[in-house]
């Protein structure tokens, strides 16, 4: 076991866990976002620099601060270490420039983007990034790439946090995309433009951070904020079949796998479920989703409101006379 | 029972005979009427004369057009998500080739609906729009007889290529 401070709050874990961990562990107000780290995903994590911290002190026995600033999601506790994650201006700094990076190439097209509302680099950019760009050149720009019925590929807003990747390599059998080219030419493509057919591969959505692999069967069907999260489950063969369907009066316009306070998806589920399933007959309906209040997604929503105690006239009794006092 | 010390006693003294003719009461009654029809009109006619109106003013919407003819509204939802009257409701499409002489992006609005008994003209629409598609003018909300011709479409409110509409009044630069 290995006692970690972060951000003056302390706790104990067992030995070889992350920083990032300890500090979701913790609560969500210490832990550092994150754009390529899950925890769901074997070996995922290291790429996009975000939830960087600042270690001022090493460890009991060796309490010399770290030199610099770590990838929280890589490093591992050692016991007596303080990290410090919000209250660190470094960290701070830091951050606003790596969200400076990820959005040097990423387009402003959050009005027509199907993730808006749901995309964590807005989020992040909103939280820890500057208002304005500094880089006068243009934007990189890909040829549009097919990948197939169910999914859309936007290269041009991939942040190459590798997620999907590391989907197709882990709960799919045998990958038919990745990474290609190298350095600022890296993109994600499928080999020979080959089409994804895996029974799990539209995970890769749920997993994507940003916009860049979003449902082609609810392209441009509604904004997030217009639809009304439900929780709701069905017997599959293939996978748990615990999903959140997203109606529109009454129609269902898509299904996803049910998120995590950390935006991580609870259980992955099958391409039958998320793309042919679409009655509301298919489905055993649980209830509403809480969303939290903060997202745009809970907008016009009401669901959640407490009503306000109601009484009935002839119910209300006067209040008993005091002593000495006529009615 | 008294509560203030500025109370007055109200007193009620008989009339004199001038006063009781009533006739001095009433001709000074008629020079005011007759006064006030050589005074500068409250009124205008409407529709034929027009009041000026303040450059914050907030009336009627219209979904511009830029430069080219092509609509602005991009259908990004944040107008409807901003109205504290929920009164924006619309549906989004895809551009198909050969319409980009009509849709500035990928994506447009297929159906944009204000009702405009729900508006409440508060131009926070206006404020949300990230892609200087949607103003409010100077223009007012003509009457109609029955309320479901008061949900404007886009048959009303994207403006005629051939008629503009000048929204610079109101149009604003943000630095930051």
């Amino acid at each position: 076991m290995a006692k970690v401070t972060i951000d003056g709050r302390t706790i104990e874990v067992p030995d070889g866990t992350t920083i990032l961990q300890a500090a979701r562990m913790i609560g969500p107000e210490v832990a550092p976002p994150t754009m390529c780290y899950y925890s769901k995903l074997k070996t995922s994590g290291g790429y996009c620099r975000t939830c960087l911290v600042e270690v001022t002190k090493g460890s009991e026995k060796d309490p010399r601060p770290m030199p610099k600033l770590v990838a929280s999601c890589r490093t591992t506790v050692m016991d007596g270490m303080e990290v410090g994650n919000n209250t660190s201006p470094k960290v701070t700094e830091a951050r606003k420039g790596v969200v400076e990076f990820l959005l040097l190439n990423h387009p402003l097209d959050c009005p027509i983007c199907d993730q808006a509302g749901e995309c964590h680099l807005q989020d992040l950019s909103y939280e820890h990034g500057s208002s304005k760009t500094r880089t006068d050149f243009e934007r990189r720009t890909y040829d549009k790439i097919d990948i197939g019925e169910k999914i859309q590929l936007h290269m041009t807003r991939c942040v190459l946090c590798y997620r999907c990747v590391k989907v197709a390599n882990q709960i799919t059998d045998g990958r038919v995309h990745g990474v290609m080219n190298r350095g600022d030419h890296s993109e994600i493509s499928t080999y020979v433009e080959q089409a994804i057919d895996n029974d799990f591969s539209g995970n890769m959505i749920d997993v994507c951070p940003v916009g860049a692999l979003t449902d082609k069967t609810f392209r441009f069907k509604s904004r997030v904020w217009f639809t009304k999260p439900v929780t709701a489950h069905r017997n599959c063969e293939k996978c748990s079949g615990k999903v959140n369907l997203w109606y529109k009066g009454e129609e269902v316009l898509r299904v996803t796998g049910r998120k995590d306070q950390w935006g991580e998806v609870e259980e992955f589920i099958c391409n039958t479920c998320r793309f042919d399933k679409k009655q509301t007959s298919d489905w055993t309906i649980e209830g509403p989703t809480v969303v939290n209040r903060h997202s745009v997604i809970s907008a016009n929503h009401y669901e959640v409101l407490a009503k306000p105690n109601e009484f009935k006239l002839n119910e209300v009794k006067p209040l008993p006379l005091k002593e000495g006092e006529k009615s | 029972m008294q509560l203030t010390n500025r109370s007055k006693v109200v007193t009620k003294p008989e009339m004199t005979f001038v006063e009781k003719l009533y006739l001095p009461a009433i001709f000074s009654g008629l020079g005011i009427t007759i006064k006030h029809l050589f005074k500068k009109k409250a009124t205008l006619k409407y529709p034929e004369q027009t009041r000026q109106f303040a450059p914050v003013y907030r009336g009627m919407h219209v979904l511009k057009r830029d430069e080219q003819g092509r609509e602005n509204c991009t259908a990004c939802g944040l107008c409807a998500v901003s109205c504290p009257a929920e009164a924006i409701t619309m549906d989004a499409a895809e551009r198909k080739k050969g319409e980009e002489g009509l849709y500035r992006e990928e994506k447009y609005a297929a159906r944009y609906e204000i009702n405009m008994l729900r508006c409440i003209y508060c131009g926070l629409c206006e404020e949300a729009c990230p892609k200087d598609a949607i103003y409010l003018t100077d223009r007012i909300v003509p009457s109609e007889y029955s309320r479901g011709e008061f949900v404007f479409g886009k048959d009303v409110l994207v403006e005629k290529v051939d008629q503009r509409i000048d929204v610079s009044k109101r149009k604003k630069t943000y630095t930051i």
